[in-house]
């Protein structure tokens, strides 16, 4: 089987974002750059498999600027064995939606026809969590979300997911989209020969345009800000006053 | 403007709490029409109908649309989506599998985790974690939205809505449930707790540090301590907070006792709320507290154990 | 020119700093206290590539440049200089068994070395010689099989904990021509180790005498030939001197984030104390160090990668310089934290403990200063 998984370049996640100060956005540039915490989840999961013998091919997908083919890079040194970049913005700033990044993955899953395709539950910049739902949706396959377990077995697979509350567990039918969450595994580190090897590994490279989708946004952003800044500390007389100041604030 | 609400619906009965919330920023949209879907929904459209603004309430009732399963729910959602404008949903996690799904099915984009309606085309959302708060306005012609419950107030009741019920589609039978687990009642992870309870040294003892244990339990909270309560003996190591313990950020972080060394800030200072309660009024822990209680720990957290149980 | 690393670097920086911060800093004072580093980081470490990192990969190891190999410390070094040097004093053996052993010699010992199964010390400086080292005075005599050791190595990292000791040994006559290398593994008679010495830093290395006292080893143990080892002994250094140069930039780079932090959070007279320009003159001034100390390193071992003829001199240059301007860093770091930098607690002091022995070994700064000078005189004519 053959499995594609879709990784987003984003800010690292060590780095705290700043608003622009012309409120057009948070400020990407001279920023590090990584791997979306949840794909690198879904990039180990599909290695994984493969070690496992399931999997014979891991292709990385990567839909964004041109500047992806680093974090392809970081997952075919962890281990994928090929990429696909697609380059959809000139503007680092540009964030491509989900709804055409999924019609993109779409159009590449059309081609290429891998078995299963893995993601992260959700972006840590637009924190959207839907590419993978809509990917499912235009493919007209199975999904299993917020993957915490996943055992593909012949023409289905058992997906522990994580929901409020606790965890739900579903039997889907191959083939199918799973976006992943943070407790599925624990990704490894590209080991030295493998970052060496990962840039003789196949990258190609295409556009938008190749797959024929239109990248508009559907969503015109009209400002973006801080968030509220922290109210001045206040002292509360009593008890009750403090329950009912915690209960305002939706604390308790 | 018609709205079509997808209400929370857990094992055929409402949660009310969230699909109120959302009820009140749908209503800003336009009218409200409340879809209850499961293996059972009737109960849950009659309570859906007693929500004060929802106009109308649909239930569906299948097999197939038991557990929520994405694939089944926004097949049956896309069949209705005609006479709406706008599709909202509290943003659960039931939710955001199912949206997502809804909007691609109709090509538009989903808004998802919306905490502030503009008008019926503009929303704010958080992104990067909060750290900012994005405006967007859709281009769409129909708006697929999820709302997050905690910036609403949830809508009263009152309502005498009527009650429809339709037919599921077909099933797509492309996935079936096999089990839910519901978490543990075991006190969280101290990193990963959405409240933490911290005690200091001002707890005195490790047998009083039951006190905290208590309110810790009474909010389904993990339980933290400063160096010094540790050092004391008073809490077991493992609980420290603090520049040489955890650091957590927890939605409420309430501080017993504890003076606020900056060791100790540093491991809690980017917790959303923070209470502090201490009887010494100078404490440094006041500066950085959104609430601060000067009293005596030993009658104030009894207290507020008992409130919050 | 270009002063950018490459992708690879990047990645290679990203990924010893991530592992670093996840696996070595969290318990960096735990292990200081117990005088030890848990064997059990090894396989984790080897698992990366790191245990041979300029070992070619035919034995097992990664093939890196002396320039990647910096990046691969500086970023270690940011967890704990101890943790960092050690492991470069690993892979300083490594790289001369690369270079000068035989077939035999590198088949036998790289892979074990590259999977840190066996852990390995470098053993050079003795008791009565450490500046002067081709004055070494332990002996391997010829046996039939082999060599008999007789003498003592000092100050030996790892010593009495590692597997292996890679030893320079006077096997002919006096001066640098009668040094040979040879390899001593641990559990040979004759082999023994002095009490654990009491360190300023550098605490969670193990660090003993290590005493040959008729200690036999068979022939096939030299490294390389005969009477070469003085050669070998000093073209390691130059790798190693780029090393201890980058974990101490490393440990530097590490105080001066945190007391960055710390001065925009720690409050004084109503306002956070980066707020008071003498601080925040200090806070530049020990960022101007940092880079320019950076810039020399890379460059230095850039020197040494393409072999240029004044590459003994950048390495000595850098390895004074970088020291020097790291442990400078790390002490004002100290000052900016006040009483707290004074205390355990924030690790800004156990970096200026271990940056202080940066500046003494693989070559004392005094040293390499002399082999400047004399490089200067020498181009002079």
């Amino acid at each position: 089987m053959k499995v594609l998984v879709a990784v987003k370049r984003v800010i690292d996640y060590n780095v705290k974002a700043r608003v622009k100060s012309d409120g057009s956005g948070v400020d990407l540039a001279n920023v590090k750059m990584s791997m979306n915490p949840f794909d690198e989840i879904a990039v180990e999961q599909a290695i994984r498999m493969k070690e496992a013998g399931t999997v014979d091919e891991v292709v990385a997908v990567s839909i964004g600027v041109k500047q992806a083919q680093e974090t392809l890079r970081t997952a075919l040194a962890m281990g994928a064995d090929r990429a696909i970049l697609v380059v959809a913005a000139d503007d680092v700033h540009q964030d491509i939606e989900p709804l055409a990044v999924a019609k993109i993955l779409k159009a590449v899953v059309d081609q290429e026809q891998p078995g299963l395709v893995l993601a992260g539950k959700q972006a840590i910049d637009n924190d959207m969590n839907a590419t993978g739902q809509m990917l499912s949706a235009l493919l007209g396959w199975s999904q299993g979300t917020f993957a915490s377990e996943v055992a593909v077995d012949g023409d289905h697979a058992v997906i522990t997911r994580e929901v409020d509350g606790g965890l739900q567990t579903i039997k889907v039918k191959m083939p199918s989209i799973i976006t992943v969450d943070l407790r599925l595994n624990e990704p490894r580190y590209a080991s030295l020969p493998n970052i060496m090897k990962a840039k003789k590994k196949p990258m190609d490279e295409k556009t938008a345009a190749d797959y024929g989708v239109d990248v508009t946004p559907r969503l015109e952003i009209i400002g973006t800000a801080e968030p509220a800044a922290r109210k001045a500390g206040e002292i509360v007389g009593s008890v009750d006053e403090l329950v009912a100041k915690l209960k305002e604030a939706g604390a308790v | 403007m018609a709205v079509l609400l997808l209400a929370e619906v857990t094992d055929g009965e409402l949660a009310l709490d969230a699909t109120a919330k959302a009820v009140t920023a749908a209503a800003k949209l336009g009218e409200v029409t409340a879809l209850c879907c499961g293996a059972s929904a009737a109960s849950a459209g009659e309570a859906a109908a007693k929500i004060a603004g929802v106009t109308r309430v649909l239930v569906a009732e299948d097999e197939s649309l038991g557990h929520r399963l994405a694939e089944s729910t926004a097949a049956l959602i896309v069949s209705l989506a005609d006479d709406y404008e706008h599709i909202v949903a509290p943003a659960t996690t039931d939710a955001k599998n199912v949206m997502p799904r809804v909007a691609a099915l109709l090509d538009a984009m989903v808004i998802s985790d919306v905490s502030g309606i503009v008008d019926g085309n503009t929303f704010e959302r958080p992104i990067y974690a909060g750290n900012a708060i994005q405006t967007v306005r859709s281009t769409d012609a129909k708006k697929i939205v999820t709302i997050r419950t905690s910036t609403f107030d949830a809508a009263g009741d009152g309502g005498t809505a009527p009650i429809d019920t339709i037919s599921a589609v077909a099933n797509p039978g492309l996935s079936e449930w096999v089990e839910d687990k519901l978490a543990a009642s075991d006190r969280p992870e101290l990193t990963s707790a959405g409240v933490v309870v911290s005690g200091g040294r001002g707890v005195g003892s490790e047998e009083d540090f039951k006190l905290i244990e208590a309110l810790a339990d009474a909010l389904g909270a993990a339980i933290g301590a400063s160096r010094a309560a540790v050092d004391s003996g008073y809490a077991p190591n493992d609980w420290q907070v603090g520049q040489t313990g955890k650091v957590v950020a927890p939605a409420l972080y309430i501080a017993v006792g504890i003076s606020g060394a900056i060791q100790h800030l540093a491991g809690m200072k980017d917790s959303k709320i923070i209470v502090a309660i201490n009887k010494d009024e100078d404490a440094p822990i006041f500066q950085i507290a959104d609430y601060g209680l000067v009293a005596d720990l030993f009658a104030a957290v009894p207290e507020l154990t008992e409130r919050l149980k | 020119m270009d002063f950018a690393p490459t992708e690879e670097q990047v990645a290679i920086f990203d990924m010893a700093y991530e592992f670093g911060q996840k696996h070595i800093a969290p318990f960096a004072a735990k292990w200081e206290k117990q005088e030890t580093i848990p064997k059990d980081l090894w396989p984790k470490v080897a698992e990366l590539g790191l245990g041979g990192v300029y070992v070619s990969d035919d034995y097992g190891g990664s093939g890196l440049s002396r320039l990647d190999a910096t990046m691969v410390f500086e970023a270690l070094s940011m967890a704990c200089p101890s943790v960092a040097s050690m492991l470069s004093i690993h892979n300083m053996c490594g790289g001369m068994i690369d270079k000068f052993g035989s077939e035999e010699t590198k088949q036998k010992w790289l892979p074990q070395l590259c999977s840190m199964e066996k852990i390995f010390s470098y053993c050079l400086t003795e008791p009565g010689s450490g500046s002067d080292a081709a004055a070494l005075r332990t002996r391997a005599d010829r046996t039939d099989t082999g060599y008999k050791l007789n003498g003592n190595k000092a100050f030996i990292s790892g010593g009495s904990y590692s597997d292996v000791y890679l030893t320079m040994v006077r096997t002919g006559d006096v001066g640098p021509r009668g040094i040979s290398a040879v390899l001593v593994e641990d559990g040979t008679p004759g082999l023994s180790f002095g009490a654990l010495e009491q360190k300023m830093g550098w605490r969670a290395q193990p660090t003993s005498q290590v005493q040959f006292d008729d200690c036999e080893i068979p022939a096939e143990n030299l490294m390389g030939e005969e009477g070469r080892g003085f050669t070998y002994a000093m073209a390691g250094l130059d790798g190693g001197r780029l090393n201890i140069a980058a974990s101490a930039l490393g440990g530097a780079q590490f105080a001066l984030n945190t007391a960055l932090q710390y001065t925009g959070e720690r409050k004084a007279f109503g306002k956070t104390i980066d707020q008071f320009q003498a601080l925040q003159f200090r806070l530049a001034a020990m960022e101007i160090k940092l880079q320019a100390a950076r810039v020399f390193l890379r460059q230095a071992a850039w020197k040494l990668d393409e072999k240029a003829y004044d590459s003994v001199k950048y390495c000595a240059m850098a390895k004074a310089f970088v020291t020097d301007v790291s442990f400078e860093v790390a002490n004002d770091a100290l000052q900016l934290h006040g009483g707290y930098g004074y205390l355990a607690d924030y690790g800004i002091e156990k970096i200026v403990r271990d940056l202080r022995v940066h500046q003494i070994l693989e070559g004392t700064n005094e040293i390499m200063h002399l082999i400047v000078s004399r490089q200067m005189i020498a181009d002079r004519g």
